[in-house]
């Protein structure tokens, strides 16, 4: 299991990489490598050229300001779950990267590499789903910014060019006070999740429901948010009809199967795990101070 | 100094080595001027191979050559991989080193490339052009075993290989004279052994002497020597199989493999050394694993829950060839009387060919699928009575006053099951104090008020060890005074350099840093059958004893007659032999004790003899004895696991809360080895009750073929293991120990479904099927699992 | 054809020049070229951890970078832990608490755990067994390599409250 031949290329700046994915045809970018580098070993991508996107320091931040967190793509999953920002504006990135792999593959692993990979069960690509994410994807001269349902397409499929670089990320920030949750259930732990299911929400005063957000991942080929349920849940109270009500929402998306889950199974899932993150997202909005 | 080692926990000479990163793996020999190799391996279950062309592999730069079945020397395009252990039930079918014209699963060796080192010999398999004509495939050995199914082989008449009956007693009359009957279909599935070191092997062939030196990693060179002896016409001396550190082992590298023939032929062919070493995707087609079994049992019981007799079919999936006979299957039959009086039994096996890689032992060898069925029909009689499931046991025990007990069964060394020892009651006594079983169903209540679902499972399990026909041990001390062992037990991370030494150490006085301890290699013992079956430390173990004895005699007899004092008088302590009555510390300074003891290198420069002198008596030369200890039949450990779990009914998660093993494996060498061996023999059995799974689709295309799809259990999903010993001694052999490295994964999968179905049982769930997953579970509980969100 | 850099990487405390090939992974640049084989691979897909090393103190799977990436970096592999010969806290509780049997998954392990005992010096049991989630041993059953992080982890606490 050793990877085929390519040409090596470690750009110092976003421009040179740019030129490099214009000027060679059949090329990959190599980010953390966590997912790029076992398909390689396993030969089952074999680019011409390799553009190693770890050189580029340019790539590498965090900003977090009222509006957004902003993340450049080569930030790595370690250096998000270690700041002090993102754990204070965001603190359900953290419980969802808790889950992503393990501490070597989150040492490496970047934000922008798995967003791009576009795995169905990503928990960042759930993250990126639930906080209505901008990316922002730069080719030659131009860049162009996407919501993030028009760039996930498919299956591990998005909408980034072959000549394009997912150079940064941003999610839009939730109020200073809001109750938040995220469900997982994987075989064991930190695998890909079977299904997750993400929840932010806020109340008014009265205790209804101001705003909530709910993501699925890991039951359709992408990460699905209950955009109905999610506008007809503002004003209401939350308690165990809601939270059935977003549940059996979560349970009619369309899943997928494979040779290890039914489509059944993961519709249960989703039903389950909705119901517990609507739960725990509305408990932890009404422990937090005022 | 301890004078004993035996039954002491002295820590492990092998650690520091490995430890500090200069373990000598396979993987880690350099040999001057070697290549690598790797295999085109046949992407279909089945076909025939129509042409195959390696010139545009051949012209890669840095390839030196592609060897095809037409490639390969005379005696390998003759000869078939050997068999050995056949049947006379068994219709044999064993595979040529490369396939010859028909591959007969995905991962079958068709051609070997040999380049410049591993990187361009896959840039070069691609390149081997092979043209392939598909073939229907047998995947599923139920539908296998039916005349109207495609044949795993174009040739065969059947792929039923094998029919075997076991029988014992009088099952007509135990079925008609009893008024409950009932019958069980289980299904069981035990993925491979995922060792963390693949297999791997480098040939180096000495044109000039005709002679092969093989390094490979695996469980006894002396069998391998022996294969590749059969394949190739060498002479004895010709042929040296070494076998360094292991990474693993548990079942499948005590096979010979395909790939060993083929790369020596590589390395005979270039007249360089040629290295292969198996990359994980290549492990998961390639390597042995277990498999599928499907049970289809009665049970027949008296009106006090006792049971008469035990009657109905194993089909047993065996893969596509058949390189251990019926080995695993038949281990089956064996188990499932296990600790319980039987007084009929009747069985028949049919073992099937399927065109998926070959079910050999993986660590319990068919014994845990065995023990799954007794225990899933004890439980069933446990319901139907609604009787407590410990208390059916203990009305069926054998008891310890029964023993020796003839169980009837015919093993697979040819001997009836004849358990030589143990306390069947006392062990499950002990395991179920252990996990506070007389509370549980107050516990099970309170839990269930809070929406809690757990449940308890007993698994009991009697496990036939130390296999023969022996393991020999070769003690010698050298004219320096240095004691060397050697056996042709092989570890793969059993310790034996220690407990080996600990039992040398004790006959000659010293600590086990003074023993060196040899293992795997055909030039150091003439005669070996390698590490498996939990065999080693009774047979390898009892002939280190034999042998050391022998030599520490032989000593006390050559100073006895130059320190002229009578032999008994004499001890082995710290190097020498002096008189036992020497009091501690007279010192070596003192003139007297130095004419009243010698040297262990003095009295072997003297064993040695001395050039143009007679042998003193006709003694013979050299301070060394040679033992094989035979044992007259197998001896048998037993154990109970008791597990508690929860399960989320929601999800279908089930969380291990608590795990005791209380077993028994007769005296202990080293408690804190045999701990270590039943505790990742427990997590072994947890992967096989829970999550390790090997699918594949209709035509048998493997679909599990790495680590993020088939999952082996990881630090979280282990819990704490309690382990409780009982030693009673085996009559068997001189040290009364029995084998343990199996014992933890036996028993264990057993009481995990059975405590995931007593969680269950407000649902009414039944489980007949191991593994079990999270999806499964829901599925059985159905709209139970909706839960709150009802 | 072949694409080759000149890299310079220190590891374990040595500087080391050397043309690679740039598609040749940072493991088998430290087995092959360095002889440095206490680094193991075991699955080569960056699931089982036995080729864990240090990368600028990060442990990371070497089966998952090229030699390249180690360019201008330091490495720390299981040969490094050791000074003087003597074996590291961690290593000695592995030796005490019989924390392995192969030996074959332990360099992984071994790297991965010191780091994550610099960063948390009073693990729960709970936290050892997550972290220690990256790495697979089919032998132990996990549970002595536990014992060993724990009881290096009460060591080391020991041991610097003496310092103060």
């Amino acid at each position: 299991m050793k990877p085929a031949r390519f040409t090596y290329h470690d750009p110092a700046a976003i421009a040179d990489a740019l030129t490099l994915l214009a000027e060679n045809e059949d090329s990959r970018l190599l980010a953390g490598g966590q997912s790029l580098m076992p398909m390689m070993n396993f030969r089952f991508v074999q680019p011409a050229h390799l553009i190693d996107l770890n050189p580029v320091q340019e790539l590498s931040f965090i900003h977090v300001d009222a509006k957004a967190l902003s993340f450049g793509a080569m930030t790595r999953q370690r250096q998000i779950q270690n700041d002090p920002d993102v754990r204070q504006a965001c603190p359900i990135i953290l419980e969802a990267l808790s889950h992503v792999g393990h501490r070597q593959t989150r040492a490496r692993g970047t934000i922008g590499g798995s967003i791009s990979h576009f795995d169905p069960s990503a928990e960042l690509c759930n993250m990126a789903a639930l906080h209505d994410a901008e990316v922002i994807l730069a080719r030659k001269g131009s860049q162009r910014t996407l919501t993030f349902d028009r760039f996930g397409i498919g299956y591990l499929t998005t909408a980034i060019e072959p000549d394009e670089l997912l150079r940064e990320v941003r999610l839009k920030r939730w109020p200073e006070r809001h109750g938040y949750a995220f469900e997982e259930f994987a075989m064991r732990h930190g695998d890909f999740a079977i299904c997750a299911v993400s929840c932010l929400l806020t109340l008014s005063r009265h205790g209804t429901v101001d705003d909530v957000a709910i993501a699925v991942s890991g039951v359709a080929p992408t990460p699905q948010r209950l955009k109905a349920f999610e506008i007809s849940a503002r004003g209401q109270a939350p308690g165990h009809d809601l939270y059935r009500e977003a549940a059996t929402q979560a349970a009619a998306i369309e899943a997928t199967s494979d040779a290890y889950t039914t489509a059944d199974y993961r519709r249960h899932l989703a039903r389950i795990l909705t119901y517990r993150a609507m739960q725990t997202a509305v408990a932890r909005f009404n422990s937090q101070a005022k | 100094m301890s004078t004993s080692s035996f039954g002491a926990s002295p820590k492990r000479k092998e650690d520091r080595d490995l430890l500090m990163g200069r373990g000598r793996f396979v993987d880690d020999i350099v040999l001057p001027g070697m290549y690598a190799a790797a295999f085109v391996r046949s992407p279909l279950a089945h076909a025939r191979i129509k042409s195959i062309d390696a010139s545009a592999a051949l012209a890669r730069p840095g390839v030196h050559a592609v060897l095809t079945y037409q490639d390969l020397p005379a005696t390998l395009r003759e000869r078939r991989m050997p068999l050995f252990v056949p049947h006379p039930t068994l219709t044999p079918r064993m595979q040529y080193a490369l396939v010859k014209e028909e591959a007969c699963y995905v991962g079958e060796a068709v051609a070997v490339v040999v380049a410049d080192d591993r990187y361009i010999a896959e840039d070069a398999l691609p390149l081997v052009e092979i043209e392939y004509e598909s073939l229907p495939a047998v995947s599923d050995c139920k539908l296998g075993a039916s005349p109207a199914s495609p044949r795993a082989h174009l040739d065969l008449e059947s792929n039923v290989v094998s029919r075997m009956i076991s029988s014992v007693g009088d099952i007509v009359a135990a079925f008609r004279d009893v008024k409950h009957v009932f019958r069980e279909e289980i299904f069981q599935h035990r993925g491979g052994a995922f060792f963390m070191e693949c297999r791997g092997a480098i040939a180096s062939y000495d044109a000039a002497e005709g002679s092969l030196l093989l390094y490979v990693s695996s469980q006894g060179p002396h069998r391998i020597k022996r294969g590749l002896l059969d394949l190739y016409d060498l002479s004895d001396t010709q042929l040296r199989v070494v076998t360094p550190d292991v990474g693993g082992g548990f079942g499948p590298k005590g096979s010979l493999y395909a790939e060993y023939p083929v790369v020596a032929a590589c390395s005979m062919k270039l007249g360089r050394p040629v290295k292969w070493i198996e990359d994980r995707r290549e492990n998961f087609v390639a390597t042995h694993q277990e498999r599928d079994q499907y049970w289809d049992m009665e049970i027949a019981v008296d009106d006090e829950a006792r049971i008469r007799g035990l009657r109905g079919t194993l089909t047993h999936d065996n893969g596509a060839y058949t390189p251990w006979g019926i080995v695993l299957p038949w281990i089956s039959v064996a188990t499932v009387p296990g600790p319980y009086v039987l007084p009929a039994y009747h069985v028949e096996l049919r073992s099937v060919l399927t065109n998926k890689v070959m079910a050999t032992p993986v660590r319990g060898a068919g014994r845990p699928e065995g023990v799954v069925v007794m225990e899933r029909l004890m439980d069933r009689i446990a319901r139907e009575f609604n009787l407590d499931a410990a208390e059916v046991r203990r009305r069926n025990f054998i008891q310890p006053s029964q023993m020796p007990y003839n169980v009837g069964v015919i093993f697979r060394d040819g001997r009836p099951v004849v358990y030589d020892s143990g306390d069947y009651p006392a062990c499950q006594d002990a395991a179920l104090k252990a996990i506070g079983y007389a509370d549980f169903r107050q516990r099970q209540a309170e839990a269930r008020r809070q929406s809690r679902y757990i449940g308890i499972g007993i698994g009991n399990a009697v496990e036939g060890t130390g296999l023969g026909p022996y393991e020999g041990a070769a003690v010698k001390v050298a004219t320096n005074g240095r004691i060397t062992v050697s056996t042709g037990a092989t570890p793969q991370g059993q310790s034996h350099k220690t407990t080996l030494a600990q039992i040398a150490a004790d006959q000659f006085g010293v600590s086990i840093d003074a023993i060196q301890v040899e293992t795997g290699d055909t030039a150091k013992i003439s005669q070996g059958i390698g590490t498996f079956a939990a065999r080693t430390a009774v047979n390898a173990g009892s002939s280190v004893h034999v042998a050391s004895v022998k030599v520490a005699e032989k000593a006390k007899a050559i100073a006895a007659k130059l320190l002229d004092v009578r032999a008994e008088d004499l001890e082995l302590r710290d190097g020498y032999v002096q008189l036992a009555a020497l009091p501690e510390g007279a010192g070596v300074a003192s003139d007297n004790a130095r004419q009243i003891r010698k040297s262990l290198a003095e009295l072997a420069v003297v064993a040695a003899g001395m050039p143009g002198f007679a042998m003193q008596d006709g003694a013979e030369p050299g301070l060394e004895s040679i033992a094989y200890f035979t044992a007259t039949q197998s001896t048998y450990a037993n154990g109970t696991a008791a597990a508690e779990v929860e399960v989320d009914i929601e999800t279908g998660r089930v969380t291990i809360l608590r795990l005791v093993l209380a077993h028994d494996c007769g005296r202990l060498i080293n408690p804190m080895v045999v701990d270590g061996q039943v505790m990742g023999g427990v997590a072994h059995a947890i992967g096989n009750a829970l999550y390790e799974r090997m699918i594949y689709d209709d035509q048998a295309q493997p679909l599990s073929t790495n680590f993020g799809e088939y999952l082996l259990p990881l630090a979280p999903d282990v819990p704490r293991i309690e382990i409780i010993h009982l030693e009673t001694p085996s009559p068997l052999n001189p040290l009364g120990i029995k084998g343990a490295g199996e014992s933890g994964t036996i028993p264990t999968i057993a009481p995990i479904i059975a405590a995931v179905e007593d969680a269950l049982s407000p649902f009414g769930v039944k489980i007949s099927e191991a593994p079990i997953t999270p999806q499964r579970i829901v599925e059985l509980l159905g709209d139970a699992a909706l839960g709150r969100t009802r | 054809m072949t694409d080759t850099r000149s890299i310079v990487v220190v590891v374990n405390g040595k500087r080391y020049e050397r043309a690679v090939d740039t598609r040749q992974t940072l493991a088998d640049f430290l087995r092959l070229d360095l002889g440095l084989t206490g680094t193991h691979l075991g699955c080569e897909h960056g699931v089982c951890g036995a080729c864990t090393v240090r990368l600028d103190g990060a442990a990371v799977r070497s089966c998952l970078m090229l030699a390249v990436q180690a360019h201008e970096k330091t490495v720390q592999t299981v040969e490094g832990l050791a000074g003087n010969d003597e074996l590291s806290p961690l290593q000695q509780a592995f030796h005490d608490k019989h924390a392995l049997q192969c030996g074959f998954c332990t360099s992984g392990i071994l790297m991965t755990m010191t780091e994550f005992l610099e960063e948390n010096p009073s693990p729960t049991e709970a936290e050892v067994r997550a972290a220690l989630s990256g790495n697979i041993c089919r032998c132990t059953g996990y549970q002595n390599i536990v014992e060993a992080v724990l009881a290096t982890a009460v060591a080391l606490r020991d041991k610097r409250n003496a310092a103060l």
